[in-house]
């Protein structure tokens, strides 16, 4: 076709390839982290949202979200999609209560987001998530998953642009990891995961670019989910 | 079989199922009350594999966790399962406390290897079979039986881009059963197999000690020692030395064993170099 043109105006102009590929995602970055106490949870999502490379799109755009009155989710990836798995949860949390006349336990709803992200094996959503939430017994447990739903119960975990910041410092603090003599069974106390996770994100967006704006902290304890919301610095 | 054969024949040169055959398997898994969305277009399954990594060797958008070093033999006093705790995204080390021992019932035992999630899944759905297989029949299931249930679930998704290396342990009627099952939809039986990106330095370790008179004493150290050195030379495998023991009534588990402990067990001679430091202190957060 466009040698047949060439021919016909007398010089070959310059052929440009186009891939039509089917791209549905976009990485929209930004840094959740979750911290299990004895009897509470805590899950942290700044909410600066990027557009997959240097502008950012939105500075208060929250990744983190309350499922439950006793359990939260924290998300990373594709903002989009984690909108639609996160209002999947609500809907079938409401379900079940319609069906049973009772909230869902923690681990069920754990494993129905991992069943539910599994359900999207071939057509994966591009999110990151960490789920927090107290089990009957009042007990605290973080859950993270990767974006097909291999779960893992953890002590804290750190997703997204800046989780190699975090991660290995939480390990530290909070797992006691390489101090040697330390007590490695303690778990951290309310004020100490709170200030953790202050240090953490004031630290990160020192050095991540993707992370920043506004944090927002969610407790969750026996008397339900607390949301407390600080300001990072907006550069 | 016969559909499973059909399933197989139909895979295009390219090893991508077509939309189709897809359809088809989602048809099949509904009657489990399992469907899968697929990405709009022809080759779903192009799209899948484009934008997935499972062995960190493409630098695909979503990563997905995966590594291992997986083995498990039989000896006379019944299977030895070890295995390593790490997992990896990318080169990023995601968790170094994974459980790669699936506890499918209290016969039956499951590895991990290749796509975590993948091998969860599965060996989820086909703990659920080998329950309802028990009320049928009033009795429990085989090890080949259930390991067969396994291989036709994956050969289902065969060039979907599943990626899994399992190995199905058990006890039943005929004695310790060992089989291996991968994605691909190869089914093998035998004395002694060792699954993951570590797999060949452990088979190097078992190969020139295994015997199937051991002690049990013998065995759990050869597990273990093979799961170190794997440890030692594969960078996608490390974290804890984590052991079943699968015996005619049922597994037990041993204790976990830190590979950075293990180390300085192998290697006597070699001394933490800051042992003499006085512990460092923590001072509260």
């Amino acid at each position: 076709m466009s040698s047949l043109l060439s021919h016909e105006i007398g010089y070959s102009a310059p052929i440009e390839v186009h891939n039509h590929g089917f791209s549905p995602y976009v990485n929209n970055e930004g840094t959740s982290l979750g911290i299990c106490g004895e009897d509470f949870v805590l899950v942290a999502s700044d909410t600066r949202q990027s557009n997959g490379g240097y502008s950012i799109n939105a500075r208060r755009s929250p990744k983190a979200f309350e499922l439950s009155n006793r359990t939260v989710i924290a998300t990373t990836g594709c903002a989009a999609d984690a909108k639609q798995l996160v209002e999947d949860m609500e809907q079938r949390a409401q379900y079940y209560v319609h069906k049973h006349g009772r909230e869902m336990s923690t681990p069920a709803m754990a494993q129905v987001l991992s069943q539910l992200l599994y359900t999207r094996r071939f057509f994966p959503y591009y999110v990151f998530p960490i789920f927090a939430g107290l089990d009957a017994k009042g007990k605290g447990a973080v859950y993270n998953y990767d974006a097909i739903g291999n779960i893992e119960c953890v002590s804290h975990y750190a997703y997204g642009s800046a989780a190699a910041l975090l991660q290995p410092f939480l390990d530290n603090q909070i797992n006691k990891a390489h101090q040697r003599g330390a007590d490695t069974t303690a778990k951290p106390s309310r004020a100490q995961a709170v200030k953790l996770a202050i240090d953490a994100f004031t630290s990160a967006t020192e050095r991540d670019i993707y992370t920043g704006d506004w944090l927002e902290i969610f407790i969750v304890d026996s008397e339900g989910v607390h949301k407390l919301t600080r300001e990072l610095k907006h550069d | 079989m016969n559909r499973a054969i059909e399933q197989l024949t139909k895979v295009d040169a390219s090893g991508l199922a077509a939309r189709d055959d897809l359809e088809h398997a989602n048809a099949q898994a509904r009657m489990d009350n399992l469907s899968f969305s697929l990405a709009a277009g022809d080759n779903p399954a192009s799209f899948t594999q484009k934008y997935t990594d499972v062995k960190s060797e493409k630098d695909a958008l979503i990563k997905i966790a995966h590594g291992t070093t997986t083995l498990a033999f039989k000896f006379k006093g019944g299977v030895i399962v070890a295995v390593d705790s790490r997992a990896t995204m990318g080169s990023v080390i995601s968790s170094q406390t994974v459980k790669k021992v699936i506890e499918i019932n209290p016969h039956l035992l499951g590895t991990i290897a290749g796509g975590a999630a993948d091998c969860c899944f599965w060996e989820r759905v086909l703990s659920m079979q080998c329950r309802l297989y028990e009320l049928r029949n009033k009795k429990r299931i085989s090890v080949a039986a259930a390991s067969k249930m396994l291989v036709n679930l994956v050969l289902r998704y065969k060039g979907m881009g599943l990626s899994m290396g399992t190995m199905i342990i058990g006890y039943d009627k005929n004695g310790p059963g060992l089989f291996y099952v991968d994605s691909e939809g190869q089914r093998l039986e035998n004395n002694l197999f060792s699954v993951g990106s570590g797999s060949t330095f452990a088979y190097g370790v078992l190969d020139a000690h295994y015997k199937y008179d051991m002690e049990p004493e013998e065995a759990i150290e050869l597990a273990r020692r093979a799961i170190y050195h794997a440890t030692h030379r594969d960078a996608f495998s490390g974290g804890f030395v984590r052991m079943y023991w699968m015996k005619e009534d049922g597994w037990v588990t041993m204790p976990l064993e830190d590979v950075g402990e293990l180390y300085y067990k192998y290697n006597p001679e070699i001394q933490l170099t800051n042992a003499s430091e006085s512990p460092i202190t923590v001072t509260s957060v």
